[in-house]
């Protein structure tokens, strides 16, 4: 298969923050690739080193079959990129700053209008607005519209559903599958764990570095132990009672339950001994299946030293 | 949690003109719970909130808060609340002391308190080597946990988070969670808003609002019963969708919804 990226080696540094370490990956064409990490894990530079905003200070990335660094002339022609914050013009109308990008780069609104039809027709009522008065959704609709309307090979997205509601979330994945048809590729990268699911891959990405890279179900299955999920209606007490347990490993809140760890993967009667002698009774605990989160953490633990102290901190003790 | 009610909610109107932001909303929040305020954008969650926060009157209808009442006391809710939303919480060129400093002596607080108190969260955060560096240098979880310390250091009886650990690494979004369950433990109410709905997942009751109404109010448990859903999230999509797209036209700054 075509690769639309690849990455070996990229490195980045700003004064004193190393921003990426040595970071390497392949997107093929027509994936749906996602980056999932918290805020300052690198994702916003790695998608300007990908479009060519910035020069990574070592490591070689190709895009679209262009170095991003001596070919970033044509490789521009053949991506759409679109930002974190909103970057349109908010003084202009919608229809204006759609007409603005397909000039910029050379085409008609007309000539791809069937490419962002699904997405456009549902600001198409308020062309006239300035893109400044849109709500949240429309804004973004917009902008994703202007990323697309020269049909680029390789849509970047950065952060497209932070502050988006669910509702619009959801219309928003819908879209993005039906660009497929088209055979665009996408990347995109988010804070929000639960979209990993809607990718084809995925890289987990934190502190500079890609944790893992894979299918998203393929990244639950890496998941080493066995994952019970435990409940009891004191949520507080009972996260500090398991931490206390001398065969818990791990004690993690996760929603209503508790997400736990027991050493050598054992889970038998002594647990509910042990919780029901701190004075919790009616705890349920069954077996569960590992979320992406529930992987992350278990990579973040292997990669940062164990938590010490302070206010929570998962784990119980050195293994 | 308790069965006293903390927020006392009974046929809240809000209208800007002939649009109603909040049409007829009724609920109540306990002592110590950690309730969930969700909603599409547009359907009125922050105007309610600012009403629930004295900022904003009613229309009509009676809100009680922290046992005063909104439309004729807004100053005292306003003393007995605590804040912190995900974008701007502490002032980045200040240092961590400064800042507390800050929030403490608006809030009323004698110096003695506030030194005496801080010295105790600085400790209990872990937090001691920091309290004299620029919040500008402080790594994001760091700031998001000391933003929330700040947010109740005035001991209020309600406080009100907006995406509390959006964006944050899940380590950290989990001690952020254990504060939170710790607070209400304490008696302090927790009120969530947030557009992630695996957030939804660890609070206690959860209200979605749809254009203008308050759609379901229930245990996060209950409602996924209710609708059938393995998920928060599906339940939302299913009942939040409004019937149209349109928006509003947008409101000049003062009187805006959302």
């Amino acid at each position: 298969m075509q690769k639309a990226i690849e990455a070996s080696g990229i490195s980045k540094k700003f004064v004193d923050t190393q921003a990426l370490k040595n970071i390497s990956f392949e997107v093929s064409e027509g994936e749906i690739f996602g980056f999932i990490g918290p805020d300052g894990a690198g994702k916003t530079t790695l998608f300007r080193i990908i479009a060519t905003l910035l020069i990574p200070d070592e490591g070689k990335m190709e895009v679209m079959g262009f170095d991003s660094v001596s070919g970033f002339k044509e490789l521009r022609k053949n991506i759409g990129y679109m930002p974190g914050r909103f970057s349109l013009y908010q003084d202009l109308s919608v229809e204006e700053n759609l007409n603005f990008y397909a000039t910029v780069f050379g085409t008609t609104v007309k000539e791809n209008y069937d490419l962002i039809s699904d997405i456009y027709s549902h600001i198409e009522p308020f062309r006239k607005r300035l893109a400044g008065k849109l709500s949240g959704g429309m804004k973004q609709k917009l902008a994703l519209s202007c990323a697309l309307i020269h049909k680029p090979g390789l849509l970047i997205l950065d952060e497209p559903t932070t502050g988006v509601d669910a509702v619009s979330r959801s219309e928003f994945w819908g879209m993005l599958r039906k660009l497929r048809q088209h055979n665009i590729t996408i990347i995109l990268s988010t804070p929000y764990m639960d979209e990993a699911m809607k990718c084809d891959r995925v890289a987990l990405i934190q502190e500079g570095h890609i944790l893992s890279i894979n299918q998203p179900e393929k990244i639950r299955e890496e998941f080493s132990r066995k994952l019970f999920s435990v409940k009891a209606p004191e949520k507080y007490r009972l996260i500090n009672a398991l931490r206390s347990y001398p065969g818990t490993i791990t004690a993690y809140p996760f929603g209503d339950s508790v997400h736990v760890t027991f050493k050598d993967d054992i889970y038998d009667r002594s647990v509910h001994d042990y919780l029901s002698s701190v004075g919790l009774d009616n705890v349920v605990i069954s077996e569960t299946r590992a979320g992406i989160e529930d992987r992350f953490l278990e990579l973040m633990e292997k990669s940062t030293a164990p938590l010490s102290g302070g206010v929570g901190g998962g784990y119980n003790k050195a293994e | 949690m308790t069965n006293n009610p903390v927020i006392s909610v009974k046929n809240l109107v809000k209208k800007f003109g002939s649009f109603t932001a909040n049409d007829d909303l009724s609920f109540e929040v306990y002592e110590g719970e950690i309730f969930g305020f969700l909603g599409a954008n547009g359907a009125g969650k922050t105007t309610a909130i600012r009403i629930l926060s004295g900022l904003s009157e009613p229309t009509s209808g009676e809100v009680i808060v922290a046992g005063y009442n909104a439309k004729k006391q807004p100053e005292q809710i306003k003393k007995n609340i605590g804040y912190m939303c995900q974008k701007f919480s502490l002032y980045p060129d200040l240092t961590v002391k400064e800042n507390i400093m800050l929030y403490g002596g608006i809030y009323g607080m004698k110096k003695a308190l506030i030194k005496e108190r801080t010295d105790l969260l600085l400790d209990r955060l872990n937090f001691r080597e920091y309290g004299d560096r620029m919040i500008a240098v402080l790594p994001l979880g760091l700031k998001q946990k000391l933003a929330f310390s700040v947010a109740v250091f005035h001991e209020p009886r309600i406080v009100f988070l907006d995406e509390p650990t959006g964006g944050v690494d899940p380590i950290t979004r989990r001690q952020f969670w254990e504060m939170i369950y710790e607070t209400a433990g304490r008696g302090i109410t927790i009120f969530v808003t947030t557009h992630y709905m695996d957030e939804a997942e660890y609070c206690d009751r959860i209200s979605i609002m749809s254009e203008g109404k308050i759609v379901a109010l229930d245990t996060p448990a209950d409602l996924k019963r209710q609708y059938n859903a393995a998920s928060v999230e599906e339940v939302f999509v299913k009942i939040a969708r409004p019937k149209d797209l349109i928006p509003p036209a947008p409101f000049s700054r003062r009187e805006k919804g959302e």
